[in-house]
Order: structure tokens, then C-alpha cells, then sequence
């Protein structure tokens, strides 16, 4: 019936399937070939919330808190989304702030991070600012808060050890181990926060939510499929004794110097106090930065940790190290003997001994009960001129072998960031220093620790835990569990035994002897203790400082290593005081405190009067400030020449450069350049 | 062959009411969609646009039941009637009518509202249908075609002065019909060139375009060559078409947009296009300076155009589009509708939903040349012509191809005035397609 049809009927047909082809077109390109949408389409109504868990409290040995948290909220600004409906006033009202302060704090929100990202306007509110501002957070537009936990310190003690927590750096964020971080973010700055702080910081939860329009979350985005738990920061139990440490702590007040214990057992750090100390409640909060500074210009450098970074000559601490090491090489036996009549003179200029009663060091037990000098440099040089090393810089290197597994001149791996390694000298040290030639005489020092030989305070109790565990040690650390689990992964490198020597058994006992004489009767009777036998050398280090350019001799620092019981050493401990005197005046003392203080769990009365003592001392060298400013001058000095070095050298570099443009011109074209 | 189905109901076309119901499923469910909130107490409540639009699919079936029941020569009779009491109405609406979202074309009775150039588009149609189809009427007349024309046009000036331009365009639909009828082609032709024409002298630089017409006069010449030096005639609509084209695009276009538009169509214009609006045509405060735009319109169709684009191939899912179940796209359960299914079923959704529409829209053509009344075939075609103008204006809007006018999807949009008019008018084609047997006019 189709009588001739209407090409017009067609036309409209093409129309309309042509129309619809384009818009199919259309949209191919929008939903297929353009991905832009769907990241616009996810900017726009997904919301990204992170919860930070609490971080991880940490514990002392015998379960006391050493810091827990405490939930604070921060003001997070985004410039870009900060609209003009924001109510500025309600804000300023709530906040407790003036026009002007908001307008500088948003000032530095957007220098710091630009004006897309979210950055901190307000660290940690008051509980007041807080709930003025959630009251009418929907008048906000652009500002929220954010959930954090922040460190309270029930002690003001072990600040370094704990460390403290900041929002990272753009420089470390640059690192690998700082990857997972974003700008605001907390994050563990040093000591203990910052060496576990993977353990610590527990599991940051991210949850997606839908947002409306007006900026209103109204559900979780695909049912929270995507989203993340945050799982809460493990805890950390210590070896460390809160008690002790606080104790030691404020016995040290008046000093600068260090004293750490450890358990020989297990390495486990009992106390490790560097003195003067702070108060850690000053590094958190809005204050931080500002006590920070404080702190950081202090002359005293209460942030620098002394028991891991500082460098000390040993002293006579050294002479049971060298005695062993003598004994091991076999250039010396328990009965050998030197006399001593006050001095040394072997190698012409006299090295002093503060004893020169006949017999003092008639054998090794007597010498280092007495800490003859004479004794050791002598049997320092026997160990370098020893035959079997064939000459000095052998046996030089034997000894610094020695040394080394005695966990000198490296670090020793304590689980606290920044620790450094000490000085033991080697051949090639004394090579650039003499031009090759030197012998035994030279540096005959080492060996009661004077000269080139410098430990950190970490060392020489760890050495002592060598002594007492008769040729082993642990990894000193901190943490005894995560968690509650001691043997957590991460606690593997401390759980390894090492076994460093392969000095008898007999070498060590012998030894152990003459530091036990140490205290009944000779340099470190004050350490003494009833009933229990400690072993204990006695150190007073000489040094020199530069002042005004004039190389002064300070007032000796004062050291004192010891370990107790003898027959099953619980405790190694090594004090440094800088320059306070004697060994035995003050390093003395505070060692056995702490002994006393960790086996029997209290001072006896009759021993009051050292607490008193030390507590009303004033050990800090008067010339510290003009030392420590010439260090910082020096400092300061030193980056300017570098500075001014390198741009001496860009010129020189252009001068250069201009004089052969300059010859090439005129080899080329036989005329001078205008 | 129809005997057998004395029932109306029979003899009702199956297809096109499988497409309308699947249709309006679709709206529904869009618009359901696009308002859900998984903390709602219940699904049914009736403060939701889902609820009210299902009321008026039902008051749209019982006016379709009753247009079954009545007789089909009723719609041709009265409809001289009807379209002059849909004028009626109209103007009434320039005096009485209520102020909705910046329009003034919204009739109020009580709590009830409706547009009248809606329903007036039914009656529109059902005149010119009869005009046309009326024995009288020789369309091959000038003067029937400016006739035709007016009964498009007159409503739809009524609705302009009612700032509704968007739904006063849709009258414009009517000259494809017209064309069915027998507008010369020369009609399209011109409608299309002078469209293209306004764009190009939108786009493209003043002087440019000058040499542009200048150079296609010539290379026209350079054709016709023969012709021009046998014929004058052809000289002077040469030369009479290159002067029309530059005066247009020269004067015409660019007083049209800085006089007679208003700010806000020449932005959506603009937005359309892309393009930032010249300071020429940007409106000017009293102090000389320019008046910065809100650019809604700018926003409306970036929303909608995330929305869609962030579908991908199959979509995000039933009820979990972000962007229109978080209310960022404006207007999104009525003129915006098509971002729902965009967002939650992708292309693969639009695909189907565009074969709905095309399928339809063809149905309709077909039953339209299968009437043996012209007054059914011409409406038919009316039918079909403005579901089409609505479908390529509402979708093309939406993927940012057509300015913002707010002319909504035909069937999907919530709203009780769209949905029942498109009803209404669909259920009359079938209404009269049931008795294309017994009809002859």
C-alpha cells in the first residue's frame, strides 16, 4: 500500500537519528575519552578524612607511665575553599582572636602550604576554643578540626631519651623513610618517638565520606569500602628505670656531663641521664617551637645528648681495656709488674703518676686498684712493639682491632637516632700526624686514655658490660617489648648476643679483681657498698679549651666506670662529669648512687650526705659560655668561609673564563676584545 | 481487519505505550534516585519528588483512560476551542501568574500550580492540525503559511513576554511539521544557514568573517559563472544573499545581542559555545564599569557535565552517583534529569535510554503516515516534533551543546505540568490511532 512515500517523511527520520547521533557523540567524548570528570566528579563530593590513631604510650621497667596522650584538636585551614560567606567574626568570637591575628594566621597558612592545601591555622586548641567552635562549625566554610593525640609527661625527666613529636619537615619528607607523610603531619622529632616511631605511630585511619553541596558529609562513599582502620600505636616498655633516671637526673643538675647504666644481662638501658637535662613538657603544645629555641641557645646545650654524641678521652677508665688487651696478647701475665716511682720516663719526657710508694704496681691487680700510669703507657707499649706483630703499625692495629670489639670507634646501634661513634686512633691517623714516623713513644697515651682516644659515655658502659659478662655484650637499648611482645621483629638486633673477644676467661676474672680493689682500698672507696662487690675504675680526664685564643688547661672531667655484683653483674655503669675533678669526688659518687639505688631499691641514710652533696655542687666550668660561643662563632665562621669560598671560586671561574674568550679572540680574529 | 477489536483498549498501539511506561519507569526511578539518602527512614515519603510524580503518573494514566473513552472526533472538533482558551490562559498568565525560579509563566490555583504553555503546546497542535488538514486550507498559499505560522508563533510570543524564552522556543517545533506538510525546502535551508551564520559570527572575528562571506561569494561566482552572464536574476540573488549574509552577521547579530537579549541568555550562549562573553555584549552598571556575571548558568552546566562524564562506560551504579545524590547539579530532578542516568548507568545507559527516545520518536512517525485522516497525521507529526525538540535541546544542554533554556526532559523530568502534557499528548495520537480506520479527516 506503500504508495509513493514522501521523501519530506524521510528527512524528518534523518533528523531526528542524526540529532541523536551527535549527542551520542558527545557524550562518547565526555564519559569515554575524557578523564578529567571523574577526578573533578571525586574532588567534589568525596571527602578524604584522616584519623590519627594515639600514638603508642611508652612504659618503665616496672610499668610505670612515661607518657600517655591526650586528645587536642587542630584548626585546619584550606585557603581556596575558604568562602565569602564565611562568618569572620563568629569565627574571630570563638577563637578568642582579633581580625588582625586571623588575618595573619591565614596569611601564613597560605605561605606555608599554598592555598589548595590544608594547613594548620591553630595548633592544639583550648577545650574552650574547641567547643566555640563546633557550636556553629556549619558557619565555617573552609575551616575543620582535627582530631590529634599530644604527649603529656607525668615526669619532667628523660626528655632526650623520649624524644618529642612535631609536624615533619619539608626536609624530611624528602627522605624515603618519610614517605608515607604529608605536610602537617606529626611525627616523631628524636630519641625513642623517633626510633619507633613506625611502632609508635600505629596505623593512620583514612575514611571516605560524601559531601553535599553546602560542604555537609552525608554518608560513608561506597558503603566504606575503600576506607582504612586506624589502628591505635603499640605501646613500648623500657628497661629504663623512671625512678632512677629522675634521680640521677636531678643529682646532675648542677653538672654537665653524662651517666649511663645498663643491665649487662640483657643491654638494657637502666638510666641514661645527659646533664643538664629539660623538662619534656616544654617541647609539646603550642610553646614547642618557642621553648624549643630557648633550649636550643642555651649554653649548656640541654638538647645535645652527651651519653651518645659527646666525645670523651676515656682517662683512666681505659686501664682495665688495656690490661686485658695486654694480657690477651700475651706481652703481660697477672703478676707482671712495673716500678713505678711517680713517674714514667722511659721515653724521655716524664709522664706523671700520682702514686710513687714503692710496689704500687707490682702487679696488675695493684695497678689498677691504683691506677698507676706508669704501668699502663708501659704495657701500651708493650703491645705495639710486641714481637708477633712484627712492627708498631701492626701491633698499633692490633690493639685498635681490640678497640673496636670492644665497641669503640663505631656506634653501637642503641635504638635512639644521632649516636655517634667515638675516635679510637689507627696507624693511618698517626701516619698523617707524624709523616710516618713515630713509634710507641708516640702515642703510648691510648693506653691509660689520654691522646687521640675518644668515647662517648654509651661506650664505656657498654665496655663494662664486655668486663662483667666476661666477653660479650648486648646491643644497649631501651625497649624491652612492643606491645607487650618482647620479641617483636624489630627487637631482633637487640636480642643478638655478641661475642666480641676471644680473651680468656681468666684475663677477665683477673681483671674484674682489680676493679673490685678499686673500691675496698684503692682510688674508688667511696664507691664502696655493704654486702655487695663492686668493681669499679676511677677516671680524671685532662683537657684544654681555647680561650681567647689561648689554649687553657681546664679543671679535669671527671669519670668513673663500674659494675656490681662482681660474680653476677646486674648493672654496668659509666659517669662522666665535665670538669669537675677527681674521678672519685664526683663521677664516683653518682655511679655508686645508682648501683645502690637499682640492687637494693633505696639509699642508706649513711649515704644521705652524697645526695646532699652532689645536689648542692656547682660543677659547671665557668669558662662554658665563652667556650661554647667561640664554638659557635667558630660555626658560624666556618659556614661563611665555605660561603665566601665558593663564590671566590664562581669568580675565578668567570675570570678564567673571560681570558681564554679573550685569547680565542684574538688567536681568531688578530684584535684585542673592546 | 480491526473488526475483530471492538474494545479501544485492543486496538491501542502496544509499542508505543511499552515505550512511554518504560520511559516514565525510567523518570522515575531517575528521579528516585537523585533524592535518595541512605539515612531516610523510609523509601516512601511523601515530602519526596519520587512520591509526588508517581501521584502524577497516576492523575496522567486516569486522564489517559479518559481520553480512550472519549470519542476521537472530539479532539478535532474542539480544537479551534481549545487553542483559544490555551491563549486565554497564557495571557492570563502575563497578569496573574506566579513568580517560579525567575520565570513568570507558572498559573496557580491554591497549592496547585501548572504552566499553561505546557498544556498550550496540546492545543497548538491539535489547531494547526486542523487548520492544515481542513479542505480549505491550500498550504501552497503564502497566505495559509503565514497562517500556519502564526498559530505556532502566537503562543509562543505570548510565552516570551512571560520570560519563559526556553519553553516559548519549543514552538518552534511546529515548522517541522509545517515542513511535513509542505514548507519549500529553501525554509530549512535558510533556518540552518542563518543558525550556523549567528554561530560563526559569534566565533569567529568580525573582519574575518566579512572575508570569509566575501570569499565564498566568490568562489560561488566562479561556479555559477554561466549562469550570472546568461541570467541577471542570478546576479542580483547573488549579490542580494552575500549582502544579506554580511548585514547579518555584522549588524543584525551583534545588535541582537547587546539591545534585545538580556545579560544572562547571552551568557548561556556564550557558556555554550565555550567561550568568555566580548566586553561588547557584557551588560554595563551605571558607573561604566562591567558587571561581572554570576555565570549560573556556567556552573549548572560544568556540574552537569562532571556528572555525566564521570559515568564512564557502565556508570557508577544505582544510587551511587556522588555528584547528583549530593544535590551539586542545580535544577537536577527536572531540567538536569539526564545527569542522574549519565552518572549512576554511563553510556551504556545513555545509549539506551537515546534508543528509547529515537525508537519512540519513529514509532510515532510511523503511526503519524499510517493515518488516513491528515488532521491524525499531522498531529501525529506535531507529537513527535516536539518530543524531538525537547529531547535534542534538554540532552544537548546538559553535554553543554545547547545554551541553558529550561525546557525539561519529556517524560523523565519530575514536574506534574511537564509529565501530564506529554502524557496527554501521547494518549490523543493513540486515541486517534485507535479509529485511523473509521477516520477520514
Amino acid at each position: 500500500m506503500s504508495v509513493a512515500v514522501n521523501p519530506r517523511q524521510l528527512i524528518v527520520k534523518l533528523i531526528f537519528i542524526s540529532t541523536a547521533v551527535v549527542i551520542l557523540m558527545r557524550l562518547l567524548f565526555l564519559q569515554l575519552f575524557e578523564d578529567k570528570y571523574k577526578v573533578m566528579a571525586d574532588d567534589i563530593a568525596i571527602y578524604k578524612k584522616v584519623v590519627y590513631p594515639p600514638r603508642g604510650t611508652i612504659l618503665d621497667r616496672k610499668g610505670k607511665t612515661m607518657l600517655y596522650n591526650r586528645l587536642a584538636f587542630d584548626l585546619i585551614v584550606t585557603p581556596n575553599k575558604v568562602g565569602k560567606n564565611l562568618d569572620t567574626a563568629e569565627l574571630c568570637t570563638a577563637l578568642g582572636i582579633d581580625i588582625g591575628q586571623f588575618n595573619k594566621l591565614l596569611q601564613k597558612a597560605i605561605i606555608k602550604n599554598g592555598y589548595r592545601r590544608p594547613g594548620t591555622f591553630i595548633e592544639q586548641l583550648s577545650d574552650e576554643q574547641t567547643a566555640r567552635f563546633k557550636e556553629n562549625m556549619y558557619l565555617f566554610d573552609g575551616f575543620e578540626l582535627l582530631e590529634r593525640s599530644i604527649r603529656e609527661y607525668p615526669n619532667p625527666s628523660a626528655g632526650l631519651l623520649l624524644g618529642y613529636v612535631g609536624e615533619v619537615s619539608p626536609a624530611m619528607l624528602k627522605r624515603d623513610r618519610y614517605a608515607s607523610y604529608t605536610q602537617g603531619d606529626y611525627v616523631g622529632m628524636s630519641g625513642l618517638e623517633n626510633g619507633y616511631e613506625e611502632v609508635l605511630r600505629g596505623t593512620r585511619g583514612v575514611y571516605y565520606y560524601e559531601r553535599d553541596n553546602y560542604n555537609r558529609l552525608t554518608e560513608s562513599y561506597k558503603k566504606g569500602q575503600m576506607d582504612t582502620q586506624a589502628v591505635a600505636g603499640k605501646a613500648l616498655q623500657l628497661y629504663l628505670d623512671a625512678e632512677i633516671q629522675e634521680y640521677v637526673e636531678k643529682l646532675m643538675k648542677n653538672m654537665v656531663g653524662s651517666a649511663v647504666a645498663i643491665d649487662p644481662k640483657t643491654g638494657g638501658i637502666i638510666c641514661m641521664v645527659s646533664a643538664p637535662s629539660y623538662d619534656p613538657n616544654l617541647l609539646r603544645g603550642r610553646e614547642r617551637s618557642k621553648n624549643y629555641a630557648a633550649l636550643n641557645n642555651d649554653y649548656k646545650k640541654p638538647l645535645f645528648n652527651r651519653a651518645t654524641q659527646a666525645y670523651y678521652p676515656p682517662g683512666s677508665t681505659m686501664k682495665p681495656m688495656t690490661a686485658l688487651i695486654a694480657l690477651d696478647v700475651g706481652v703481660i701475665t697477672p703478676s707482671y709488674g712495673y716500678p713505678c716511682g711517680g713517674g714514667y720516663y722511659a721515653c724521655g719526657k716524664r709522664i706523671g703518676c700520682t702514686h710513687s710508694g714503692g710496689g704500687h704496681a707490682a702487679n696488675l691487680r695493684l695497678a689498677i686498684a691504683n691506677s698507676c700510669n706508669s704501668y699502663f703507657v708501659h704495657i701500651m707499649r708493650l703491645i705495639e712493639d710486641a714481637k708477633k706483630f712484627g712492627n708498631v703499625k701492626k701491633g698499633l692495629q692490633a690493639w685498635h682491632d681490640y678497640c673496636w670489639n670492644f665497641g669503640f670507634g663505631h656506634p653501637t646501634g642503641i635504638d635512639i637516632p644521632y649516636e655517634n661513634g667515638g675516635i679510637v686512633p689507627d696507624s693511618t691517623r698517626y701516619n698523617r700526624m707524624y709523616g710516618g714516623s713515630w713509634n710507641s713513644c708516640t702515642n703510648l697515651f691510648v693506653g691509660m686514655g689520654q691522646g687521640e682516644i675518644s668515647l662517648t659515655p654509651v661506650q664505656m658502659a657498654n665496655a663494662m658490660c664486655i668486663i662483667a659478662n666476661h666477653g660479650y655484650y648486648y646491643t644497649p637499648h631501651f625497649v624491652k617489648s612492643i606491645g607487650g611482645n618482647p620479641r617483636d621483629s624489630i627487637l631482633a638486633p637487640y636480642l643478638k648476643r655478641h661475642k666480641v673477644t676471644s680473651i680468656s676467661d681468666s684475663s677477665f676474672a683477673v681483671v674484674a679483681l682489680g676493679m673490685q680493689d678499686v673500691v675496698t682500698h684503692g682510688t674508688g672507696k667511696v664507691a664502696q657498698l655493704p654486702n655487695i662487690n663492686i668493681c669499679a675504675k676511677t677516671g680524671t680526664v685532662e683537657n684544654k679549651a681555647a680561650i681567647d685564643g689561648v689554649a687553657v688547661k681546664m679543671q679535669n672531667h671527671s669519670a668513673f666506670v663500674a659494675f656490681a655484683p662482681r660474680e653476677n653483674p646486674t648493672i654496668a655503669v659509666a659517669v662522666m662529669i665535665e670538669n669537675a675533678g677527681y674521678g672519685a669526688t664526683w663521677a664516683g659518687p653518682i655511679a655508686s648512687l645508682i648501683i645502690e639505688k637499682y640492687l637494693t631499691d633505696s639509699i642508706s641514710s649513711k649515704r644521705k650526705y652524697l645526695e646532699t652533696k652532689l645536689m648542692n655542687a656547682n660543677l659547671i666550668n665557668p669558662y662554658l659560655p665563652k667556650i661554647e660561643a667561640a664554638q659557635r662563632y667558630k660555626d658560624s665562621l666556618r659556614y661563611e668561609t665555605r660561603i665566601a669560598n665558593k663564590r671566590q671560586e664562581e669568580r675565578d671561574q668567570y675570570v678564567r673564563d673571560s681570558i681564554i674568550i679573550r685569547r680565542y679572540f684574538e688567536n681568531m680574529y688578530g684584535k684585542k676584545l673592546p | 481487519m480491526a473488526k475483530e477489536n471492538t474494545s479501544v483498549f485492543g486496538r491501542i498501539d502496544g509499542l508505543t505505550l511499552l515505550l512511554y511506561f518504560l520511559l516514565v519507569l525510567i523518570g522515575l526511578l531517575s528521579v528516585f534516585s537523585v533524592e535518595y539518602r541512605s539515612t531516610d527512614p523510609s523509601i516512601f515519603m511523601m515530602s519526596k519528588s519520587f512520591m509526588k510524580q508517581t501521584i502524577f503518573l497516576g492523575i496522567a494514566l486516569f486522564v489517559g483512560i479518559v481520553i480512550f473513552f472519549t470519542d476521537s472526533k472530539f479532539f478535532s472538533s474542539f480544537a479551534y476551542l481549545f487553542y483559544a482558551i490555551g491563549l486565554f490562559l497564557l495571557v492570563i498568565t502575563i497578569f496573574a501568574g506566579k513568580d517560579v525560579k525567575g520565570s513568570h509563566s507558572w498559573l496557580g490555583v491554591g497549592s496547585f500550580a501548572f504552566q499553561p504553555g505546557e498544556v498550550s503546546k496540546i492545543f497548538t497542535a491539535l489547531a494547526l492540525s486542523k487548520f492544515l488538514s481542513s479542505p480549505e486550507t491550500n498550504f501552497k498559499t503564502l497566505k495559509h503559511r503565514f497562517i500556519g505560522a502564526a498559530f505556532a508563533l502566537l503562543p509562543c510570543a505570548i510565552i516570551i513576554l512571560q520570560d519563559e524564552t526556553g519553553l516559548a522556543l519549543v514552538y518552534f517545533a511546529f515548522f517541522l511539521v509545517m515542513y511535513r506538510e509542505g514548507l519549500p525546502n529553501i525554509v530549512l535551508i535558510i533556518a540552518f544557514s542563518l543558525i550556523v551564520l549567528t554561530l560563526a559570527s559569534l566565533l569567529i572575528d568580525k573582519s574575518i568573517l566579512l572575508y570569509i562571506i566575501l570569499g565564498v561569494t566568490l568562489f560561488a561566482a566562479y561556479f555559477m559563472r554561466r549562469a550570472l552572464k546568461r541570467d541577471w536574476v542570478v546576479r542580483i540573488i547573488l549579490a542580494g544573499v552575500c549582502a544579506v549574509c554580511i548585514l547579518f552577521s555584522q549588524v543584525a547579530v551583534p545588535f541582537v545581542f547587546k539591545h534585545v537579549m538580556k545579560g544572562y541568555q547571552v551568557d548561556r550562549i556564550y557558556s555554550m559555545l565555550g567561550r568568555e562573553v566580548p566586553e561588547d555584549y557584557q551588560s554595563k552598571t551605571a558607573d561604566g564599569t562591567l558587571k561581572k556575571s554570576a555565570n549560573s548558568s556556567d556552573y549548572n552546566v560544568t556540574q552537569s557535565k562532571i556528572a555525566i562524564g564521570s559515568g564512564g562506560l557502565f556508570g557508577k551504579g544505582f544510587l551511587n552517583g556522588t555528584s547528583t545524590k549530593n544535590d551539586f547539579v542545580p535544577e537536577q530532578n527536572t531540567d538536569f534529569i539526564f545527569c542522574a542516568v549519565g552518572e549512576q548507568f554511563g553510556f551504556l545507559g545513555s545509549l539506551i535510554l537515546i534508543g528509547l527516545y529515537v525508537s519512540l520518536m519513529l514509532r510515532i512517525l510511523h503511526l503519524a503516515e499510517r493515518q488516513r485522516s491528515a488532521f491524525s497525521r499531522i498531529y501525529g507529526y506535531c507529537v513527535a516534533s516536539i518530543l524531538f525538540f525537547h529531547f535534542a535541546i534538554n540532552l544537548s544542554m546538559t553535554i553543554g551543546l545547547a545554551p541553558v533554556i529550561g525546557i525539561t526532559l519529556p517524560l523523565l523530568s519530575y514536574g506534574g505540568s511537564s509529565l501530564l502534557s506529554f502524557s496527554i499528548f501521547i494518549f490523543i495520537l493513540l486515541r486517534l490511532d485507535a479509529d485511523r480506520q473509521a477516520m477520514i479527516r
